[in-house]
C-alpha cells in the first residue's frame, strides 16, 4: 500500500512536468493546428536558461518550502519571459510566413526549428551535462513524513508550483480578453478574423504563452528532480507530453493537463512494478507512453476530452 | 514479342547492374561506395514512404520503425539461421567481390530481404487498421507511437543486443553477414520505383489519388478506402523491411538508436523536400540528404568537433529556409521528364487535382 501511494505520488510529479509542457502543444495545435515540434527544445532552452539565472542568482538551499518556492520564484520568472521571447521569435520566423502553406511543410519546418534549437544549444552550451544547485534541503531535512510515505519537499515545491503555473494560465483563457480571443480563434479562426479579432496577435500570444509554460517545466524539471541538463533532454520529454495533449485531446486545455497526469502515473506505475517471472515491466515504461496513447486512440478517436468533429461533406 | 523484350531489359539491368556491383565496390574509394550505398537504401524508403504520404495522403512519421523491423528480423534470420540454413556463408560474414561470392550470398541475401520485408508489411497491416479510425495528425501520432514501441522492444530483447545493438551471436563467433552488395540495394531501388510509377500511373492508383484528394468523395465514388489505405500502409512497410534488410547486411550491424523517431523524420523531410507524390523528386531528396552530411563529415571532418556543429546548425538553417522559400518541396508535384523516348503514356493522369 506505501509502495502504491509512493508511486501515485513520483507519478504526480513527472505528471505536472509533462502537463505543463503539454498545454503548450495543446494550445498552439488549438489556435494553429500545428503540431509544433520545437516545443520540447524551447524546454530544453528553458532548463538551461534557469540553470544560468539560478547561477549568476546564486541559489542556496532554504530550509523552508515557502522559502524554497520563494527562492526559485526570481529564476522562474526570468526564464519564462526569455522562453516568451524565444517562442515569439520561432513564431514569426518560421511559423508565420507559412500560415498558407500545407501543413506538412509547416511541420518539417517545426522539425527544423527543434533540429536548429538542439544543434545551437550543443553549440553555446557544450554537451557535458550540468546540474541546477539545490534549492530544497538534502536528506532527512528534506522529507515529510505521512505514514509510510514519504514526500520529498523537492516534490512538493514543483508540484505546487505547477499548479499555480496551471491555475494562472486557466484564469487566462477562460477570464480575460486575450483569453477569449483564443478560444475563438481555437474554434473558427475565419469566424474570430470577421468578427475583429486580431489573429495574428492571438497566434503569437499563445506562442508565447506555451513557451513560458514549457520554459517553467525546464527549470522545475532540471532544478527538483536533479536531471541533467543537455541539449537532447527535450526531445524524448517534448515527445512524451506531445503524446499526453493527444491523450487528453489535443486542443483541449484539461486534456493537456489529464494527460500529462496520466501519463505520469502510469509510467510511475510501470516503472515501479515488481518482474514477473523473467518479464521486467520496468524496462518497458518508455513505451507505456505510446501504448496509452494507441488505446486510447482507438477507443476516443479525438482523446479523453477532445471535441469529435464528424466530417461534414 | 513484348514478353521477349521484357525479358532481354530485364536481364540486361541484371547484368549491367552486376557488373556494377563488382566494378564500383573495388574502384570507388571507400566513403564514395559508402554514400552510394546509404543513398541507395534511402531512395528506397523515400520512394515506399511517399506511397503512404505522398500518393495516399496518409500521415506516417514512423517509417524507420518498419526498417527497424526489416532490419532486426532479416540480420536475426541470417545469424541464428547461420549453421542450418546458409552453411556456404563464411563465418566472418565478407564475401568475395566477385560473381562466385555473388551467387554464393544471392540465397540468403534473398531470404532475408524476403522474410524482413513480409514481416514489416504484416506490422503495418496491424499499423495500417487505426487508419480505419482515425485521420490526418492523430494517425501521424500513432505510426511516431508505433515506432517507438518497435525500438523500446528491441532494446530490452537480448538476443538481439539489447540496447548494445546486434552484430551477430558473440558466443557462436558468428557476425552478420556482408551480403548486401551494390547489385541488391540498386536492383531493389530499380523495383520499388517502378512499383510506385506503376502505381501511380494506373487505375488502380487513381484509387490512391483519390483518397488523398478527397476521401469522402473517393467513398461516394465506389472506391473502397479502406482497403486503399490499409494496402498504401502493407506496401510502404514492405519496401522499407526490405531496406532494413539490405541496411542490416550492408553495415552488419543494428543499433536501435539509429531508427528512432529521429530517422523517421529524415524521410518525412526527403519526402516533402523532393515533391510530396514526386517519385524522382524523393530520388533526388533522397540522394541528396544523404550524400551532403556524409562527404561533408569526411572532407570537412579535419576541421574538428566544433565544425561538425555548425555543419548541424547550417543544415537545420537550411531546412527552415528552403521550406519557407519553396514550400511545395523542390519539384512540387512534378516528375523530372527523362525525354520523349521514356515517355510512352502521354496521357498520364500526372496533374489530379493540382
Amino acid at each position: 500500500m506505501d509502495q502504491f501511494l509512493q508511486q501515485i505520488i513520483n507519478g504526480v510529479q513527472l505528471g505536472s512536468i509533462y502537463a505543463l509542457i503539454a498545454l503548450g502543444y495543446t494550445m498552439v495545435y488549438g489556435v494553429l493546428r500545428l503540431i509544433n515540434f520545437a516545443h520540447g527544445d524551447v524546454f530544453m532552452i528553458g532548463a538551461f536558461v534557469g540553470f544560468y539565472a539560478a547561477k549568476a542568482l546564486k541559489l542556496t538551499e532554504q530550509p523552508t518550502l515557502g522559502g524554497a518556492l520563494l527562492t526559485l520564484l526570481p529564476v522562474l520568472l526570468l526564464t519564462m519571459a526569455v522562453c516568451a521571447l524565444l517562442g515569439l521569435v520561432i513564431e514569426r520566423f518560421a511559423y508565420r510566413p507559412l500560415r498558407r502553406a500545407p501543413r506538412l511543410t509547416a511541420l518539417i519546418t517545426a522539425i527544423g526549428v527543434s533540429l536548429f534549437l538542439v544543434n545551437a544549444a550543443q553549440l553555446i552550451f557544450g554537451a557535458d551535462p550540468k546540474f541546477f544547485p539545490s534549492v530544497t534541503p538534502q536528506g532527512e531535512a528534506g522529507t515529510l513524513r505521512l505514514g509510510g510515505v514519504t514526500i520529498a519537499k523537492d516534490q512538493m515545491v514543483l508540484v505546487i508550483s505547477a499548479a499555480l503555473l496551471m491555475a494562472v494560465l486557466t484564469y487566462i483563457v477562460n477570464h480575460t480578453r486575450m483569453g477569449k480571443a483564443m478560444r475563438a480563434v481555437s474554434h473558427d479562426a475565419d469566424a474570430a478574423a470577421l468578427m475583429g479579432v486580431n489573429i495574428d496577435r492571438v497566434i503569437a500570444f499563445t506562442f508565447g504563452l506555451g513557451a513560458a509554460l514549457a520554459g517553467a517545466g525546464g527549470v522545475l524539471f532540471a532544478s527538483l528532480t536533479y536531471a541533467k541538463i543537455l541539449p537532447l533532454m527535450g526531445v524524448q520529454m517534448g515527445l512524451k507530453a506531445f503524446v499526453a495533449a493527444v491523450v487528453g485531446g489535443i486542443g483541449s486545455i484539461p486534456g493537456a493537463m489529464l494527460g500529462g497526469l496520466l501519463m505520469g502515473l502510469s509510467e510511475s506505475f510501470v516503472k515501479g512494478a515488481p518482474a514477473i517471472g523473467g518479464f521486467e515491466p520496468s524496462r518497458f515504461a518508455d513505451a507505456v507512453a505510446f501504448i496509452l496513447l494507441i488505446v486510447v486512440l482507438l477507443i476516443r478517436p479525438a482523446g479523453l476530452l477532445g471535441r469529435f468533429a464528424p466530417e461534414k461533406v | 514479342m513484348v514478353f521477349l523484350k521484357r525479358a532481354a531489359l530485364t536481364a540486361a539491368v541484371l547484368a549491367t547492374l552486376l557488373f556494377l556491383s563488382i566494378l564500383l565496390s573495388s574502384r570507388l574509394q571507400d566513403v564514395v561506395f559508402r554514400v552510394v550505398m546509404l543513398s541507395g537504401i534511402a531512395i528506397i524508403m523515400a520512394v515506399s514512404l511517399n506511397m503512404i504520404n505522398g500518393f495516399t495522403g496518409q500521415f506516417s512519421i514512423g517509417h524507420a520503425g518498419f526498417q527497424a523491423v526489416g532490419a532486426y528480423v532479416s540480420a536475426a534470420l541470417t545469424v541464428y539461421g547461420h549453421r542450418t540454413l546458409f552453411p556456404y556463408l563464411p563465418e566472418g560474414g565478407i564475401l568475395p567481390n566477385s560473381v562466385q561470392g555473388f551467387l554464393a550470398g544471392a540465397p540468403a541475401m534473398i531470404a532475408a530481404m524476403l522474410v524482413g520485408g513480409v514481416v514489416s508489411a504484416a506490422i503495418g497491416y496491424i499499423v495500417g487498421l487505426p487508419s480505419l479510425r482515425l485521420r490526418g495528425d492523430y494517425l501521424a501520432i500513432v505510426t511516431l507511437g508505433f515506432g517507438e514501441i518497435i525500438r523500446v522492444v528491441v532494446e530490452n530483447t537480448d538476443a538481439v543486443g539489447g540496447p548494445r545493438g546486434f552484430t551477430g551471436n558473440i558466443e557462436e563467433g558468428i557476425s552478420i553477414p556482408g551480403i548486401a552488395s551494390f547489385f541488391w540495394v540498386y536492383l531493389m531501388v530499380v523495383v520499388v520505383i517502378l512499383v510506385a510509377r506503376n502505381l501511380r500511373f494506373s487505375i488502380e492508383g487513381l484509387k490512391y489519388l483519390s483518397v488523398r484528394e478527397d476521401e469522402i468523395a473517393a467513398q461516394a465514388m465506389g472506391v473502397d478506402t479502406t482497403r486503399v489505405k490499409v494496402n498504401a500502409f502493407v506496401l510502404g512497410a514492405f519496401f522499407a523491411g526490405v531496406a532494413g534488410a539490405l541496411f542490416a547486411h550492408y553495415e552488419q550491424s543494428v543499433l536501435s538508436s539509429s531508427f528512432g523517431f529521429v530517422r523517421s523524420f529524415d524521410f518525412v523531410t526527403m519526402i516533402v523536400l523532393g515533391g510530396l507524390g514526386s517519385i524522382t523528386g524523393s530520388v533526388v531528396a533522397a540522394v541528396l540528404l544523404t550524400a551532403l552530411p556524409e562527404l561533408l563529415r569526411s572532407s570537412l571532418g579535419q576541421l574538428g568537433a566544433e565544425f561538425n556543429q555548425y555543419r548541424l546548425v547550417a543544415y537545420a538553417l537550411l531546412l527552415i529556409i528552403l521550406m519557407l522559400v519553396r514550400p511545395q518541396g523542390i519539384f512540387g508535384r512534378g516528375e523530372i521528364d527523362f525525354g520523349k523516348l521514356w515517355r510512352r503514356r502521354q496521357t498520364a493522369p500526372a496533374t489530379v487535382g493540382e
